[in-house]
């Protein structure tokens, strides 16, 4: 571009040659950029066992593998899934790339530490993967390791829990990264009020990365523990209470999914005014509604535990807690819905993903509500609506955020446009297909077929088909939306600054961004989303 | 300069006066064990080993001259663990 | 360029950093204390009677032992900083002496029980009973986690000394001192609260 002064971090020669120059770098746009490929890898192979337990569920009986292969592979799906794609997912990926850039830095705090959880994320995943190839096989217990069967299987249980206890250190290292980097290196005039939603996001996911990850560390290392030493924690033989086991895994792993939520929601909070063209409704609120729900999130636990046979006193202190965990969450939705009340809308692609987020997150919610109520969570607990439930989530609300964000940021990240109509055709067929795919399995639920379930009876024939459909369709969707970022990164027009007339920071600077980031660091004198004038004025 | 470490020195004398009191609550803590409390049993080694646990993070750990965030967020931390734990037993203590 | 040669130093970044990792290893042993709250909850008067079995003077020896090298090492930063380097390397020195002292008595608290047949996962105590069971699983649990923690701060400080010793630690810098320092707080902290569950409620 004529108008550079300074190499993009991307060609800036550094004193190290080819690969080592990405894996041995500290900026944390090439971590981020690390993050990304590796998520994306590990994404996608957990897409094909998912889309490998769909056919399996296409007939009743046995149609492609075995129970034992099927319990395998949705053991692993959830692992890769969850410790490898969205835990990680948006913070270190976006986080990384852009968190520095939004507040007006030129890195993060500890750039080093930083490197460092990129590697012991690639270490843990190793570990864990390792499973796979030793005798024994991968782990059959799901990914939630529930005592007392995770030491009993004659599955390859250590590589699985001692990689996701790896990996729990390159979260927190994160974590921490982000909080002191939020800190101390804000630029000036940047009030705690004047920054972003997604920095605040990640301010909020941080905390709990914080806080929750050690609980599962010392869970996992009880488990060793149990499998090595014969201690008896867990074990009811030697007088250990296997609840006690789910209570410890889900005060880290409900605090869990909002470490994959509060991050999406940040960069739905950034798409939707940009794409408004307005500014943002309600800030404060949106704000204070993230730290109600990193707090509130973290004693909400006992949810997942309806049916182990807790207290009643803490079966109605659970249920009551998570409809409360709700109303900051729905707070955003209608904040999101004002800020497009009246505005002139851009209609984009990362608009699209923006707008299907809403419309997936708001599903994902209501069933939620279905699900935190004391009496029909009886009815559908382990069934497949739990599974419709935290895919429309997971996957519809940080998996859409995701896709919105990365065709949001994609101009910054490669300097470089996407075809927009191929964008829009991919992010269609994606969505069609994943309504196919999860909608049936609300049904299915309801009707009680049970998850985790190899084989059906017929009566639940027909939509397990339709769902089966779903997941090809899905496949189709994101094979398109892949061949056109991956063509657009190297072929793409070569796109500006500010492409879709965003008002952060990240906008001010070059696409790509040079490897400081700023020439000067910027001085902040107004809010984030002030649309009442240009951003260069 | 703000970026640079804290330069505020505790001589060491406050330090060994800490030290005197921590060793001598823990002889307290000993000695307590030898008197029958019954119920209290527990709950004066929990309050004698929270005295003690406050010096260190006071004293020891420089909170008290340290800025009021890491005071706030200390005192956060011990509360969410206070309410963990409490949630906990809503279920053992029911059941 | 694949360092920032700019980056300016903020020790205070690095003390919150600190702060933020010891609130991890805090949580680390809080889901340990909730375990043993439980089961202590459950298995009151075998908790009771297991906690006899460990010898109260070890357990007080080893918290004073503690508690001084808590009180050496802080001085050692109070040293640095009055520019002292031989009374620093003296504390820290000190602090190593204590950190080893309190090693060789687990040792042999340990060994002990080891020669009496309990262990984790022994024959010895499951016939004990439930409650033994899970005292002693826990006992050797969080003691073993709080060694592992004695170790790596043993490390932490052998390292900081020696920089003290080829002068590129000093009170120009003394911010790795400093977090060594809270490092090591941190697992007498955690000491505090192990004394009186194991070795005092009886």
């Amino acid at each position: 571009m004529s108008d550079r002064t300074n190499l993009s971090f991307r060609e800036e020669k550094g004193n190290r040659k080819g690969i080592f120059a990405w894996i041995l770098s500290t900026d944390h746009k090439r971590i981020g950029i690390l993050y990304l490929y590796s998520i994306v890898a590990f994404f996608l192979t957990g897409v094909v066992l998912g889309i490998l337990m769909k056919l399996e569920l296409l007939a009743p009986g046995k149609t492609v593998m075995d129970p034992a292969t099927y319990n395998a592979i949705f053991t692993l799906h959830g692992v890769i899934m969850i410790f490898l794609v969205v835990v990680p997912g948006l913070p270190a990926v976006f986080g990384n790339f852009l968190l520095p850039i939004m507040i007006g830095a030129k890195d993060v705090a500890f750039p080093k530490i930083n490197l460092l959880s990129w590697w012991i994320y690639v270490f843990g995943a190793i570990i864990a993967l390792s499973s796979l190839f030793m005798a024994g096989g991968p782990p059959d217990t799901g990914w939630t390791f529930y005592a007392p069967y995770a030491f009993k299987t004659n599955t390859n249980m250590l590589p699985a829990v001692l990689g996701a206890f790896i990996l729990g250190f390159s979260s927190i290292l994160t974590g921490i990264n982000f909080i002191v980097t939020i800190h101390r290196m804000r630029a000036p005039g940047m009030t705690w009020f004047k920054m972003p939603l997604f920095p605040w996001t990640l301010y909020g996911t941080g905390w709990i990365q914080i806080l929750a990850t050690p609980i599962v560390g010392i869970t996992l290392l009880m488990i060793v523990g149990e499998r090595v030493l014969n201690i008896g924690f867990f074990d009811p033989a030697l007088g250990g209470d296997p609840i006690l086991y789910q209570h410890l895994f889900w005060i880290y792993s409900h605090p869990a999914v909002y470490i994959m939520i509060l991050p999406a929601m940040g960069a739905i909070s950034e798409i939707i005014p940009t794409f408004a063209n307005k500014s943002i409704f309600g800030y404060k609120a949106i704000v204070l509604s993230t730290l109600a729900i990193a707090f509130v999130g973290y004693f909400v636990w006992g949810h997942h535990m309806f049916t182990s046979g807790m207290s009643g006193t803490a079966l109605y202190t659970f249920s009551l807690l998570t409809f409360i965990v709700a109303i900051p969450s729905a707070i955003k939705v209608f904040n999101w819905v004002s800020t497009l009340h009246k505005a002139s809308i851009q209609l984009e692609a990362p608009f699209f993903w923006a707008a299907s987020f809403l419309f997936v997150f708001m599903i994902g919610g209501l069933s939620g509500i279905a699900l935190g109520a004391l009496t029909t969570n009886i009815h559908l607990h382990d069934t497949a609506f739990v599974v419709a439930h935290f895919h429309f989530i997971v996957f519809g609300g940080v998996g859409f955020a995701f896709m919105g964000a990365i065709h949001y940021w994609f101009p910054k990240i490669w300097g470089r446009m996407y075809n927009a109509r191929l964008a829009t055709t991919g992010w269609m067929i994606f969505f069609i297909g994943f309504c196919t795919l999860y909608l049936p399995m609300f049904f299915l639920g309801f009707s009680g077929m049970p998850r985790r379930y190899y084989d059906y009876v017929e009566e639940f024939h027909g939509p397990n088909v339709v769902s089966t459909i779903g997941s090809w369709v899905l496949a189709l969707g994101l094979i398109i939306i892949l061949y056109n970022l991956i063509r657009s990164a190297t072929k793409g027009e070569v796109a500006t600054k500010n492409p879709w007339g965003g008002r952060t920071l990240e906008w001010t600077v070059d696409s790509p961004p040079s490897l400081e980031n700023f020439d000067e660091i910027p001085v902040v004198t107004r809010s984030p989303y002030d649309y009442r004038k240009n951003i260069d004025e | 300069m703000s970026h640079q470490s804290d330069n505020h020195t505790v001589p060491y004398k406050s330090y060994l006066w800490i030290l005197a009191i921590l060793i001598v609550l823990t002889i307290i803590s000993v000695g307590v064990t030898y008197i029958e409390l019954g119920n209290l049993t527990v709950f004066t080694a929990i309050l004698l080993a929270s005295v003690k646990s406050t010096l260190v993070l006071i004293y020891f750990m420089h909170l008290k001259f340290d800025n009021k965030l890491l005071q706030y967020l200390v005192a956060a931390i011990f509360i969410l663990l206070g309410l963990v734990l409490f949630i906990t037993f809503l279920d053992y203590n029911y059941r | 360029m694949t360092t920032l040669a700019h980056i300016h130093r903020d020790d205070e970044a690095s003390k919150l950093g600190m702060w933020l990792f010891i609130f991890t290893e805090l949580l680390l042993f809080a889901g340990l204390f909730i375990v043993y709250g439980v089961y202590r909850y459950l298995n009151p008067v075998a908790f009771h009677l297991a906690a006899e079995e460990l010898s109260v003077t070890v357990g007080m020896v080893n918290t004073i032992i503690l508690l001084i090298s808590s009180a050496t090492i802080a001085m050692a930063t109070t040293a640095v900083r009055k520019k002292n380097k031989q009374l620093t390397l003296l504390f820290l020195m000190a602090t190593l002496f204590l950190a080893f002292m309190f090693m060789a008595n687990k040792y042999f608290e340990w060994k002990g029980k080891f020669s009496h047949g309990i262990f984790p996962g022994s024959e010895d105590l499951q016939r004990l009973g439930h409650g033994d069971t899970l005292f002693f699983g826990l006992y050797f649990f969080m003691t073993g986690l709080h060694a592992l923690h004695i170790i790596v701060g043993f490390v932490l400080i052998t390292i900081v000394a020696v920089r003290v010793n080829n002068n590129t630690l000093t009170f120009e810098n003394p911010v790795l001192l400093d977090n060594s320092g809270l490092y090591w707080h941190l697992v007498d902290l955690i000491w505090i609260f192990l004394f009186p569950l194991f070795y005092l409620i009886t």
